[in-house]
């Protein structure tokens, strides 16, 4: 029996084991549960059944295993930065190459497992919401793969800053909508797709690319990327004898960070930090920081921390990575922030942009902005550390996409 | 019984339809709202949907979307939603009037603020678009001691499972979604809604209103004589969005931003 298979089956919180949450109406605590219209509640709740019966058979999690293995290539390695860590000077820095997977982030953990579900509910029509594109590279590849009908809404901010996923999805067959309602951005795309999903209902697959919408989908986003911290934690007792004493991830929704944490949540001693994006600065306003600068309210079909101004209006959010301007955040985050388990930080443009600098120089490996965020505050943390300590970090994706952004920063015309 | 069972009760005793029409509060500002209101029920509407603009209308299609801006533009927020209500109040106090809108300004204000200003100010019932009953405890242990509805909305895909809980802790009136998709869409099988409406009407005594792509005299008709009345939505704000292209906002042409409501009265009376 693979690990999938014996650690994966839809859980229920439960008062001797507070980490096994959603609870069967989907509320981690206070945050999370089922927040859309009418027309959905249906659409919403057969997932819910349909997931809840096929993450019970251990022949779902072996075909996920087997593409993760021979179609994604994991297991993904741990690489221990030497140059970088020795650069902090304190705790060894461990990356967790999530970059190395096929379509170059942790994406394609989750639009692997929701194409099994769409697949098994006879959906021949995809949809989903992109913010940096990597989210629908991920799924416009699925969608190819399996020879179904995909549509990726993008805000048209996106649309202009991340020219090349745009066309990576178009090559790859999947038609691109350009959303120009809103601030233009990942949210409105979010909320275009919403609107695609109630038209078509009937015969579409919404794959939803972060841990945020309705339940059930940041329990079930959480399983397909939470093999990202059962890898990681088998790794870590492998090579290295014991567990991290640190792990880092970027939030923006929160999927690559949740699915490097849920595995670790029950070790006591392992410490957690979330890296929201801080734009400008929290203090500016210009950011993308609900855990550290927002309030509890509903957006996308979740109660969970987000950016809102007095009135309830969702308020624009600042980030120089796409992936991670989004102002709300996975609920399962939102939770564990006010549980205590896992702590939640935020690091700066410019921060992000010397990482990214950093770890390219340094290891000849270039992260994507958002990833560039944890690598950010690792270097911080492993400095407060002695050198018999690791701070695991998640490279959750790498920089290709960027090479513009940053150019432009830099008066470059690539 | 609530204002809203009233209007509904008398009209179904007097042989008509409720025409209720439905505008984005604050579009094109707040005072041009007021005037609408009076206007529209002059012109025969019977209930009012008032808009609580949203940044996220994630249900609406882009007439409303687009009303919601002009609003949001004009920095309109709760406070001013019912500052509009109030004042609206002072010279109608028979017409009942629904909050709609999305839940996020509600959690922001706290619930117990929001029902107790809403009904202080006049608000006979609300309808929160994201908030499906399972989640709409909290509110309905609020709402029902201040004497206000909660409307919920029945769509096509609504199971039998869902629409018992939805028939039990709805009041005032269900709203049925006519059509899958988005406000402002266009209604294709009138036959099928007609079916879906009867089998509604047969298993609850509430009433049952029907909006979604209701836009003109013979959609209008159709949808209400399966039904209790019909909701008018994205056609009278795309009416009310030409005051803010114009910049007119005297009488006239309130009237004729209004004038398909009278029309629609005039063709379910006959």
């Amino acid at each position: 029996m693979s690990v999938s298979e014996s650690e994966h089956v839809a859980t229920t919180a439960t008062a001797q084991d507070p980490f096994s949450g959603p609870d069967l109406t989907g509320h981690f605590g206070r945050f999370g549960g089922i927040f859309v219209g009418e027309t959905l509640m249906a659409a919403v709740e057969e997932l819910d059944r349909v997931y809840r019966q096929l993450s019970g058979d251990p022949q779902f999690w072996r075909d996920f295993d087997y593409d993760m293995a021979h179609y994604v290539g994991r297991p993904s390695p741990l690489y221990h930065a030497e140059r970088l860590s020795e650069h902090a000077g304190g705790a060894k820095i461990i990356l967790k190459r999530e970059d190395l997977n096929h379509t170059g982030a942790h994406k394609i953990n989750n639009t692997i497992g929701q194409a099994l579900l769409a697949k098994y509910m006879g959906k021949p029509r995809i949809i989903a919401e992109t913010g940096a594109g990597q989210h629908g590279v991920a799924s416009a590849t699925v969608a190819a793969r399996l020879g179904l009908e995909c549509h990726v809404y993008m805000g048209a901010e996106d649309v202009k800053r991340q020219a090349a996923n745009v066309y990576r999805m178009k090559l790859l067959g999947a038609n691109v909508v350009s959303v120009t309602s809103g601030s233009r951005t990942l949210k409105d795309a979010m909320n275009e797709a919403l609107r695609d999903w109630a038209t078509n209902v009937d015969n579409t697959y919404y794959i939803i690319g972060t841990v945020a919408g309705p339940h059930p989908y940041p329990m079930l986003v959480r399983d397909f990327q939470a093999i990202i911290g059962r890898e990681a934690r088998e790794q870590s007792l492998a090579e290295y004898g014991k567990l991290p004493d640190a792990l880092v991830a970027c939030v923006g929704g929160g999927s690559n960070a949740i699915g490097l944490f849920h595995p670790f949540l029950r070790d006591k001693d392992v410490a957690i930090y979330g890296v929201e994006a801080g734009g400008d600065g929290v203090e500016t306003g210009r950011h993308a920081a609900p855990l550290s600068a927002g309030k509890p309210g509903v957006l996308h079909g979740n109660r969970t921390y987000i950016m809102s101004d007095d009135n309830g209006q969702i308020l624009e959010t600042h980030s120089v990575s796409a992936g991670l301007d989004y102002p709300g955040v996975g609920p399962e985050h939102a939770w564990l922030k006010d549980a205590g388990r896992a702590n939640y930080v935020s690091v700066t443009d410019t921060e992000a942009l010397d990482a990214f600098r950093l770890l390219t120089r340094k290891e000849g490996i270039i992260p994507a902005l958002e990833s560039a965020h944890a690598i950010a505050y690792a270097i911080k943390l492993a400095a407060t550390m002695s050198p018999d300590q690791t701070v695991l970090v998640n490279l959750s994706g790498r920089g290709d996409k960027d090479i513009h952004t940053v150019a432009s920063i830099d008066g470059i015309t690539v | 019984m609530s204002r809203i069972s009233k209007t509904i009760a008398a009209a179904k005793q007097a042989g008509r339809k409720v025409l209720v029409p439905y505008l984005v509060a604050g579009d094109p500002d707040r005072d041009t709202t007021v005037a609408l209101m009076h206007q529209l029920v002059s012109n025969g509407a019977d209930i009012i949907e008032l808009g609580v603009p949203f940044s996220d209308p994630s249900s609406d299609g882009p007439v409303i979307q687009l009303g919601a801006e002009r609003a949001l533009r004009q920095g309109v927020g709760m406070k001013t939603v019912l500052s509009i209500v109030s004042e609206f109040r002072k010279k109608d106090d028979k017409t009942p009037i629904v909050l709609m809108g999305y839940l996020n300004p509600l959690e922001v204000m706290g619930y117990d603020n929001f029902v107790s200003q809403a009904s202080s100010a006049g608000v006979d019932g609300v309808l929160v678009v994201d908030l499906p009953v399972s989640e709409a405890k909290e509110l309905l242990a609020l709402t029902q001691p201040a004497q206000m509805d909660i409307i919920f909305l029945v769509a096509p895909t609504t199971t039998e499972k869902r629409l018992q809980g939805i028939c039990e802790h709805s009041s005032g009136y269900l709203y049925y979604v006519s059509l899958k998709g988005v406000t402002g869409a266009a209604i294709t099988d009138a036959d099928s809604i007609a079916e879906r409406v009867k089998a509604l009407r047969e298993r609850t005594e509430l009433p049952v209103v029907v909006g979604f792509g209701i836009k003109d005299e013979a959609s209008a008709t159709s949808m209400a004589a399966i039904s209790d009345g019909v909701i008018v939505g994205s056609a009278l704000v795309q009416k009310i969005g030409e005051l803010t292209d114009s910049g007119a906002r005297d009488e006239a042409a309130v009237a004729q931003a209004c004038e398909l409501i009278g029309r629609l009265r005039k063709a379910l009376d006959a």
